[in-house]
């Protein structure tokens, strides 16, 4: 029988605010154990939470990038359940109305633009760390240590709509959450420390079936690798499950990553009655209209949204989708490209031109960044943040490929040269020490051709016979003799006329 | 049994003493411990420590050398066990917490702390404020100075018992349920529980969040207008203290303005200074349970009002009864969540024995809390179940809305006070109903219903009934006011005690 996948994630993202949810510790990460808990963290007798408004502001730039409802009026719950790493013994949530109601994502599987529509994102604070493996205790005994410094880290959990279909859909689906959170600025997007935490619901379902199948949640799941393994894995496991007679529990799952399997952590008979509350430490959090606002004009005067500039990019710079998409995958990338166009477009003397001439431009640049840009920068395991060919020196380098002072291929190696920091980057100054001026000269091209053409009669002999692969042998000749300068065009162009015309 | 206290029983005749120089914040506090020490068998006190009070005595004195003085200077107090403390114990009153001491001061404390006055220690009270009698303490029950055979009220039984006493000046109080008003009444001295949110509860131990509220108790009215004024005011650290009280910024000064202005009103109405006050008189609160005796004196009371010019306005609260069964759902229901923190883990007690995670902390819990500590955590945790929390707990905070709807209709349209009494009886004999807990529960009728509203409340002495020993016992009036109105009740109740002296009988002297 044929199934249906349905996938459903929620992610917790951690907050990147200076201070806690509720508290005023740090919420640096890797400080020594206990030394950023102070006693509201610890939940000391007669300690009371304060809102963090900045993780509220947070929460807001979400919504809004995601097209979503800003409650006016959300409450904190109280979520009740004893573990020795959550203080208070009640984790303060959202339950009932959360701050983010609605909006939708949409990314590329493929070349196949998808959206996927959010039920809502909540504010809540982490629990602790519990230390299992191995503790030593004061006294020498094995024992479970606590350490509360990640108690009280702000957390926004975005929940998604059952609406993926696939293990690919699923993670493109977090590559594009993670990559917003960190263009928001909300979330330092380290999947190691845990900032991006991934939970996945998966059920199968009869193709075709309206009802959905037993959901299992699984967690643990913290690398866009482990998403599809994970996903891929317990789809396995439902469906095999049901064609041996037997039926999905719904229950919690943890995905170990060391032997690629997913395994029960508590059914929902042993779970918890969470007995939510209101929060009566809290009053409702109230958002008006005014700092929804202000928070907007913020993000504005950091450059938008990136669905936004990603419909710009389509609409006004004639950038394929798909190749919009990327370019707005993170902050810096949309910068980089942005500004290489606008210094592209920097020549007083074509501003007559600028929009018609735009398209070539952007496109150029796109593929340069996507391409030369990207692949050296994961061949030398750097970020853009760190690329040492600043915007403004590759649009130099692009503006000698769009005057035909040299190829693309070419402007390959000045961009090597420009990376390694030779002439001290300059394109100009690398393309005159190198002598790298490309040959536009129709006479000096035709006078290659002919010798090479002179030199090998018979692979003309043939081409005229009607046997044209010979072709490329002939360019790759003629660009040989002319180390590569030649205009590839013009000798494309002078080569098949001189072919042609006995 | 004459002290300093007796001698000066006024903040006003106390503090010209000490402006005068007639005695030191050191050799009151000296004076106070000493009086502590000898009426240790009221067990008002659950931890004292003479060094720490003598060195805030002596830097009281400095500052005063220095020219540096406030109204509350050298003012001796006492904080009830659940204000968290640097220095001495925070118990709460429990098990649990015997050995906890907070590496923080309670907004409260501090706040008086930074006014001068000098802290005595910590006060007796039921386990995590939960009590009527103060019978359900750790450290045993504080008994009422007026028959040491009754309880003292509580849940703030301590504060009242110390100060009735005279052991200490005034003292701080919460009041979630009347644990403020009660205990006042019991002993027959004045207590005030203010608007809620018009003191920070940061460091004040939770029991129900959303009723908790602090206050302070003292002889008279007059004198508990400096103390609540220096508590009052917005606190960043609780996000439910109010930031402004009907636009004007909750901070100290605002409760004496108040005052002084409500005061400027009444004396220059000359022999009537209460003309124009509607005082509501709830007829839900004199019906069947309201014992003769204290029937009587609130009688007596309200016609004293009359004489001083107000006007009396039958009105009609019709869920009084109802804010019993609201009460104890939605106070346990929060203080199931709050009491979770003690859990053994941190800090508190811990069960010698136990075998895994859990059983610590089951343990730890069920030896560390008392029985009616247990009795409303699993009230509180039943309320809160999946399957009864719209039957419960969603229907009483709909009960509460209307209670606080009650009130607001008499004060929108009928008076500007309400009054009746705090207690349907006197103070009961130790250990009285402790086969049936819900009869406690029951004599809390007239003093929940205002923590349900969040309103501010007082009780001010108002008459004697007599103990099953045959001793006379106190009674109080209660009077409650609309939001904020601290100011001018503390005036309206200032009037009433210069027209009585009840607020002048010192136990052992009636």
């Amino acid at each position: 029988m044929a199934y249906e996948i349905v996938i459903g994630l929620e992610t917790h993202t951690q907050l990147s605010t200076q201070t806690k949810i509720f508290s005023g510790s740090s919420t640096r990460y890797g400080a020594q154990p206990n030394t950023q808990a102070n006693e509201v963290d610890m939940a000391l007798p007669g300690t009371l939470p304060v809102m963090n408004r900045v993780a509220v502001e947070h929460a807001i730039r979400l919504g809004l990038a995601v097209g979503a409802t800003i409650a006016p009026r959300s409450i904190f719950a109280r979520k009740n359940y004893f573990y020795p790493d959550l203080p208070k013994n009640y984790q303060i949530s959202q339950y009932e109305i959360p701050v983010v109601l609605g909006g939708s994502i949409t990314f590329f599987v493929g070349d196949k633009e998808t959206t996927i529509n959010l039920t809502r994102a909540h504010l809540e604070e982490d629990a602790g760390k519990s230390l299992h493996d191995n503790y030593i205790g004061p006294h020498g005994e094995l024992s479970t240590g606590i350490d509360l410094n990640r108690t009280g880290t702000p957390l926004l959990e975005i929940v998604s709509e059952p609406e993926m279909r696939s293990a690919a859909e699923a993670v493109a689906y977090a590559k594009t959450l993670h990559s917003l959170v960190m263009w928001l600025g909300i979330c330092d997007g380290n999947m190691q420390e845990g900032s991006f935490r991934v939970d996945v619901n998966v059920s199968v379902r009869p193709m075709g079936q309206k009802e959905f199948g037993t959901r299992c949640e699984v967690k643990n799941v913290n690398s866009f690798r482990f998403i599809e393994r994970a996903i891929n894995y317990e789809v396995r496991r439902q469906i095999e499950l049901i064609e041996d007679g037997g039926k999905v529990v719904q229950e919690t799952r943890l995905y170990d990553a060391d032997l690629d399997e997913t395994r029960s952590m508590r059914s929902k008979e042993d779970a918890n009655d969470y007995r939510y509350f209101p929060d009566p430490d809290l009053p409702p959090l109230v958002i008006g209209q005014d700092w929804i606002d202000h928070v907007q004009a913020e993000m504005r005067k950091e450059g938008g949204l990136p669905e936004e500039l990603r419909k710009n990019l389509v609409e006004v710079y004639g950038i394929a989708p798909i190749d919009a998409a990327q370019l707005i995958s993170s902050r810096a990338m949309a910068t980089y490209f942005l500004a290489v166009v606008e210094a592209l477009e920097s020549d007083p003397a074509d501003l007559a031109n600028v929009a018609a001439l735009r398209p070539g431009r952007a496109k150029l640049a796109a593929n340069w960044l996507m391409g030369e840009v990207s692949a050296t920068l994961n061949r030398e395991e750097k970020d853009l943040a760190q690329c040492p060919v600043a915007a403004p020196l590759l649009a130099a380098l692009l503006k000698r490929i769009l005057d035909n002072t040299i190829s693309n291929k070419i402007a390959r190696d000045v961009f090597a040269a420009m990376w390694a920091g030779e002439e001290k980057g300059q394109p100009d100054a690398i393309i005159a020490a190198k002598g790298l001026t490309q040959i536009n000269d129709s006479g000096a091209i035709e006078a290659m051709i002919d010798a090479v053409l002179a030199a090998n009669a018979t692979i003309v002999a043939e081409y005229r016979a009607g046997k044209q692969k010979g072709f490329n042998s002939l360019v790759g000749q003629i660009m040989k003799a002319a180390k590569g300068k030649a205009n590839p065009q013009q000798v494309n162009d002078l080569l098949k006329a001189k072919l042609d015309q006995a | 049994m004459s002290t300093a206290l007796h001698a000066f029983p006024t903040l006003a005749s106390l503090q010209a003493a000490l402006a005068q120089g007639k005695l030191s914040a050191t050799e009151l506090a000296q004076d106070c411990l000493r009086q502590i020490q000898a009426q240790q068998g009221l067990n008002a006190f659950v931890h004292v420590d003479a060094d720490l009070s003598l060195a805030q005595a002596r830097a009281s004195d400095a500052s005063r050398a220095a020219g540096i003085s406030g109204p509350l200077s050298g003012i001796p107090i006492a904080h009830k066990d659940v204000f968290v403390t640097q220095g001495w114990r925070s118990t709460a009153g429990s098990k649990m917490l015997k050995n906890y001491v907070s590496p923080f001061d309670a907004t409260v404390v501090n706040r008086l702390l930074t006014a001068g006055c000098v802290s005595l220690g910590k006060l007796n009270c039921d386990e995590f404020a939960m009590g009527s009698g103060n019978e359900h303490s750790v450290f045993g029950p504080a008994h009422n100075p007026w028959d040491l055979t009754c309880v003292p009220g509580g849940s703030s039984g301590g504060s009242a018992a110390a100060v009735a006493a005279r052991l200490i000046f005034a003292s701080t109080g919460t009041d979630t349920g009347g644990s403020v008003r009660q205990p006042a009444a019991l002993c027959g001295v004045s207590g005030i529980k203010p608007t809620y949110g018009v003191v920070s509860r940061y460091g004040m131990i939770a029991y129900g969040s959303s009723l908790d509220q602090a206050g302070v108790m003292a002889p008279a009215a007059a004198d508990l207008v400096a103390l609540l004024d220096t508590i009052s005011g917005f606190d960043v650290r609780d996000a439910t203290s109010a930031e402004h009280c009907l636009g004007v910024p909750n901070a100290p000064g605002r409760i004496q303005s108040d005052y002084n202005k409500a005061s400027a009103h009444f004396d220059s109405q000359a022999l009537l200074p209460l003309n124009g006050l509607r005082i509501g008189v709830p007829s839900e609160y004199f019906g069947e349970g309201l014992s003769s005796d204290v029937g009587a004196a609130i009688e007596t009371a309200l016609s004293q009002f009359e004489q001083l010019g107000a006007q009396r306005v039958p009105i009609s609260l019709p869920r009084t009864r109802l804010s019993i069964p609201a009460y104890y759902v939605i106070a346990p229901a929060e203080a199931s969540s709050n009491l979770s923190r003690y859990d053994g883990v941190r800090y508190g007690h811990r069960s010698e024995s136990y075998t895994d995670l859990a059983d610590m902390t089951g343990r730890s819990r069920s030896e560390g809390f008392g029985a009616e500590v247990q009795r409303r955590i699993m009230v509180g945790t039943y309320v809160l179940s999946h399957g009864y929390y719209d039957a419960y707990y969603l229907q009483a905070q709909r009960l509460r809305r209307m209670i606080a709807e009650d009130f607001q209709a008499a004060f929108t349209q009928q008076c500007d006070v309400i009054m009746g009494p705090v207690t349907p009886t006197v103070a009961k004999a130790i250990g009285d109903n402790q086969d049936d807990p819900t009869a406690d529960w029951l004599a809390d009728i007239y003093t929940l219903s205002l923590n349900l509203a969040g309103l501010p409340g007082m009780s001010v002495p108002c008459g004697f009934g007599t103990s099953a020993a045959g001793k006379a016992l106190p009674i109080g009036l209660q009077i409650i006011g609309d939001y904020f109105d601290e100011g001018r009740l503390l005036a309206i109740a200032h009037q009433y005690q210069l027209a009585t002296d009840w607020h002048l009988r010192c136990a052992g002297q009636a």
